[in-house]
């Protein structure tokens, strides 16, 4: 498997990455390095193995449906780059 | 002191106990000694007005008969990978470089609660993804050993670099880490230190900011074994916050740290030898068996068949991953925001710019190996791997109780080698990440110096859970190795 | 009922699924412990976990399992012991993670069914493919700026209930119906209030057509966010439409998400670039997994409500009631509610006439829910009691009726304090019935002249004269045996 300049852009744009046309090419190469390397995966006989999601073996601790943090607002926009009133404020939108 | 590199939390929580010094006289030295070593670049962000403030409470506390126990004015670094409340956190990244948390991470506040005086937040690899401590937003950190007869600057490994440089230069008495496949083990091994991984979830991840969810465990970084468990008693126990926190109360680990191993099974894994390793580190790990046999400990040999496959699957699953967990980091609610005419473009050059290199191959190989097609063959498979490698360390861990093997394939190295090629960077990590893979518990203790005086590690890995059996046997070969030596340059 | 499209090259059928997501009730989001309540300023109901601050982490709140799995039973659904949140990967600026914690290959209710019922009496079996549990999104404001979007996170976390159907929906009243009684069943179960127009319920319509008599399906749009019945109905007959037109005229339906329009009743395209979303869906490593016991699992079970379907066969069986009647009662938990309420120990054919002729009507006119009914369960029932026990006659009871409605009033009090009494006592009837015959000598003649019907009309007189208030089968008796012999 070997990706292409066209694949990096498009994973690039996925994980909304700007990648300048220019290292394109070399990222393709190093990706490259990167994937064909891992992939002696393949030659390991993983039939009936079943994958692993953690390593922790107990069951998934549940909460009790209680209200613990509320109005905050000021701790949640303390660091926002733009807003405007109690609002986060992005480039416009148009759906 | 004169030399600030003779303390231990141990030695300095009993001078405390003693009225020897006080906590703002050990500060002040420690503060001073950070100012007058910046060349190492361990620091991201120094907090002496904190530092003197938590110092003087400490005090306060100590002259009230309050005081919290042997971590209550001691001065440590916090690696910057913890958010601390009101105090700067990046994760050695741009795309973080103006983020003051509104929130105290669970492992920083265990910390604070427990009385210790945070000097600093420590430099680290970009999102703590490399080997070297070369990754960060915020320059390189230097190690402060130097080989004999050169005077080449040497990395201090990572990610935890700034951390280990900080303690082997006598700039903290101690300090946090964080490990995802090695990174708190292999820096440990490059500057002479004790750095402990434990089991994952006994550590809280809650404020710690996310590499890879399901192998991230934090751990201290200290001059003794000792230290190590004091240090991680006040770091660890359940957390409801974190869904994967351990459920279990936490045995003593102090009182763990005898050197008694008389019967204890010493494990030598085959699959450990590379070719490619320096004789000096083969020579060391023989010794590190020998020295057990000397104790009393039965050493024999074990197989851990798929360890050749734990470096691949980890650059599969870690990846991955990362580039979930780096979606958040978008230029909206906090941190750097490039501006866009578009929401995309702001997105994409938020990202371009705020991530580094390593970064954003991490970011996209975890994209490639998640995106439609792709998955099965590459994440599944990984974690299939994974569990076999599991596998491979319950069948060992069925004949002995610890495994005994170097900590890295090296020594520190200057920087500048092995940076035009990732893969030889991340072969660093070739040791460290199968117990990382596994969620086991796993120990760096310093073993001695090679030709070039510089210090070399060795590893102890045990069954999950499992500390007390790692500190024992972790204080044994201390004791043998006597591992005494210091950085030349660095006082 | 089939529904066709007419086309120039023949008939064309519609093949919808619904995907239905339905807030469940909690106090607080599925992942953090910030309040879901409606209408907040904005990014007050935030926790950090909401906003994904750097380190934080979701833990999962009980009854959000709890709701997922009481509604995967009242859909009479498959419940797996075994469940996984996965990430779905996206950017989108109310998305603060940059993923959707959903469930994917691992849902938390597998296959269940649906009943609809339709205007022509009959009913239908739709599939439920699944149920799953997700995070829902933060909202965006489009409009209060010229050049940017607002963001409020109130949203972001509270706990979905996302609802798939199969694409067993053959016609736009069948996807009404669907979310009509999806809607009942989860007021019944109490699991999501239903409600609309705050969004609370939603659906996404997948809409594709084929030529009667193909048996592959072609290629289906996704019509976002429609949110209410009738739209649901009317975004179905228009996109189909376009749909038919696009085959017709040589062209290829693609694939992709569209938005309705009610106001131009039209569907459009959204903008964002659906072809890149790739969404990477893996195992949230934050979580691991959801396992149910089978004790929990029960204990729901034992604690769920009549549901629609079994109340409705229930009206019909035990209480007598026509399909259409139970039908119409079951269609609202509240609805049914007051019914039974008002029918113990009456007539429960009467009170459900009343109910739906009179009180809808009623309550329709004023705009009023049945919750907030001027008339009380307990009297409309009362008043059927005084119907039934001669008390009144059915046409008093229409005035003591609307005196209920306008003050509250039991019935009984109305008939005592206005008079209203219906006459039974034989020689006061009588004495009303000569005077009337003493007053009508023409129309005697008519009467007795052969005109049996004109009956009638001394009957009107002698109720007018009693003002209502004498029992019409009396003064019928009397009549008959006075002018007839
Ligand atoms: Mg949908
Ligand atoms: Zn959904």
């Amino acid at each position: 498997m070997s990706l292409t300049k066209d694949d990096v852009r498009k994973i690039a744009f996925l994980a909304r990455i700007r990648v300048p046309e220019e290292r394109l090419e070399p990222m393709a190469g190093e990706l490259n390095n990167i994937v064909g390397w891992v992939e002696q995966l393949a030659e390991v006989n993983t039939d009936g193995v079943e994958p692993m999601t953690s390593v922790v073996e107990t069951e998934t601790p549940l909460r009790a449906d209680v209200i613990t943090q509320r109005a905050i607002s000021d701790k949640i926009l303390a660091n926002a780059p733009d807003g405007e009133g109690s609002f986060f404020a992005v480039p416009k939108v148009v759906e | 002191m004169s030399d600030l590199r003779d303390w231990t939390i141990a030695s300095a929580a009993d001078a405390l106990t003693k009225g020897e010094t006080s906590s703002v006289e050990l500060t002040d030295a420690f503060i001073e000694a950070i100012e007058a070593n910046r060349s190492l670049n361990a620091f991201i962000t120094e907090t002496p007005e904190l530092a003197r403030h938590r110092a003087a409470e400490s005090d306060a506390r100590r002259a009230s008969g309050d005081a919290k126990g042997p971590m209550d004015g001691v001065p440590i670094a916090m690696k910057d990978l913890f958010c601390t409340e009101g105090v700067r956190t990046t994760a050695a990244s741009h795309i973080l470089d103006n983020f003051v948390p509104t929130y105290e991470s669970t492992v920083s506040g265990k910390l604070r609660d427990a009385g210790a005086v945070m000097l600093g937040k420590t430099n680290l690899d970009e999102f703590a993804m490399g080997s070297a401590n070369i990754t960060s937003y915020f320059g390189s950190v230097k190690n402060p050993w130097t080989p004999e007869g050169a005077n080449a600057d040497l990395v201090p490994g990572g990610s935890s670099g700034g951390s280990v440089a900080a303690v082997a230069g006598g700039l903290a008495i101690a300090a946090t880490g964080t490990d995802t496949g090695g990174s708190i083990r292999q820096p440990a091994s490059f500057t002479g230190l004790v750095g402990m991984k434990p089991t994952y979830g006994r550590c809280s991840r809650w404020g710690t900011i996310a590499f890879a969810s399901s192998l991230d465990q934090a751990g201290p970084l200290t001059r003794t074994v000792e230290d190590a468990a004091i240090m991680l008693q006040a770091m660890a126990g359940h957390d409801p916050k974190d869904s994967t926190s351990l459920p279990i109360d936490l045995p003593d680990f102090r009182s763990a740290c005898t050197t008694d191993v008389k019967g204890l099974r010493v494990g030598i894994p085959d699959e450990y030898t590379l070719d490619s390793m320096p004789a000096e580190i083969q020579k060391l790990w023989d010794q590190g068996a020998q020295w057990f046999k000397g104790m009393g400990a039965e050493v024999k040999p074990v197989t851990l068949p798929h360890t050749k496959y734990a470096l691949p699957a980890y650059y599969i699953v870690a990846p991955a991953e990362a580039s979930s967990n780096l979606s958040r980091y978008d230029g909206v609610r906090y941190g750097l925001r490039v501006p866009g005419d578009s929401l995309d473009e702001m997105y994409e050059l938020t990202r371009g710019e705020g991530f580094g290199e390593e970064v954003q191959r991490r970011v996209l190989i975890g994209a490639y190996v998640l995106s439609a097609g792709y998955y099965d063959a590459y994440y599944v498979k990984a974690q299939k791997v994974r569990t076999l490698i599991a596998q491979d360390f319950k069948k060992a861990f069925a004949d002995v109780d610890v495994i005994l093997t170097p900590t890295a394939p090296s020594a520190a190295f200057a920087k500048g080698e092995k940076m035009d090629d990732p893969i030889a960077m991340y072969l660093n990590d070739v040791f460290t990440v199968p117990a990382s893979l596994a969620g086991l518990p796993a120990i760096s203790v310093p073993g001695g110096l090679d030709a070039n005086g510089l210090p070399l590690g060795l590893q102890l890995i045990t069954r999950v859970c499992q500390e007390e059996t790692l500190f024992r046997a972790a204080s044994a070969l201390e004791a043998a190795a006597n591992f005494t030596a210091r950085p030349g340059d660095a006082s | 009922m089939t529904y066709l499209i007419q086309g120039e090259t023949g008939d064309w059928e519609v093949v919808v699924g619904l995907e239905v997501h339905a807030q469940a009730i909690t106090n607080s989001k599925l992942f953090s412990g910030a309040p879901t309540t409606f209408g907040a300023e904005p990014n007050q109901n935030v926790a950090l976990v909401d906003a994904a601050m750097p380190g934080m982490l979701p833990v999962i709140n009980e009854i959000a399992i709890e709701q997922a799995v009481r509604t995967g039973l009242g859909l009479r659904a498959v419940i797996n012991r075994t469940s996984v949140f996965e990430r779905k990967n996206y950017f989108y600026a109310d998305l603060p993670q940059g993923y959707q914690i959903s469930q994917f290959l691992h849902p938390i209710v597998g296959e269940g069914t649906v009943t609809v019922d339709l205007a022509d009496g009959t009913s239908r079996d739709i599939g439920v493919e699944r149920l799953h549990l997700e995070q829902d999104a933060g909202k965006s404001m489009h409009d209060q700026d010229p050049t940017r979007t607002m963001i409020d996170l109130n949203r972001a976390g509270v706990v979905l209930m996302e609802i798939v159907s199969k694409p067993d929906i053959r016609t736009p009243e069948e996807a009404g119906a669907y979310v009509k009684k999806m809607r009942a069943i989860i007021r019944y179960l109490g699991t999501c209030d239903g409600n609309m127009e705050e969004g609370s319920m939603r659906a996404d319509v997948n809409v594709s057509v084929r030529p009667v008599g193909e048996t592959e399906l072609r290629t289906r749009v996704e019509v976002k966010n429609v949110n209410s019945v009738r739209f649901v109905m009317q975004a179905i007959e228009i996109e189909a439409a376009r749909q038919v037109d696009v085959w017709e005229e040589g062209g290829e339906v693609v694939q992709e998400t569209r938005l309705f329009d009610a106001h131009k009743g039209e569907t459009r395209p959204m903008r964002t670039k659906e072809f890149a979303h790739d969404y990477r869906y893996f195992p949230d490593p934050d979580l691991l997994p959801i396992r149910l016991e089978e004790d929990f699992i029960e204990k729901i079970r034992a604690s769920l409500p009549e549901l629609p379907d079994d109340k409705k066969a229930r009206f019909i069986s035990e209480l007598g009631l026509s399909a259409y009647d139970a039908g119409v009662l079951v269609a609202d938990r509240d609805t049914a509610a007051y019914f039974e309420e008002a029918a113990k120990g009456h007539d429960a054919k009467q009170v459900a006439n009343w109910l739906t002729t009179n009180l809808f009507g009623a309550l329709n006119k004023l705009d009023l829910e049945i919750g907030a009914s001027p008339i009380s369960a307990t009297h409309l029932g009362e008043l059927v009691g005084l119907i039934e026990d001669d008390t009144i006659s059915s046409r008093i009871a229409k005035d003591v009726f609307e005196e209920m409605l306008a003050t509250s009033k039991s019935p009984e009090a109305i008939v005592e304090d206005k008079g209203l009494k219906q006459i039974t006592d034989t020689r006061a009837i009588e004495a009303i019935v000569d005077q009337v015959i003493a007053d009508s000598p023409d129309q005697i003649a008519d009467v007795q002249g052969g005109n049996e019907k004109g009956i009638g009309w001394f009957v009107g007189q002698v109720m007018k004269a009693s003002q209502g208030k004498a029992n019409p089968g009396q003064v019928n008796g009397l009549l008959r045996k006075k002018l007839l012999g």
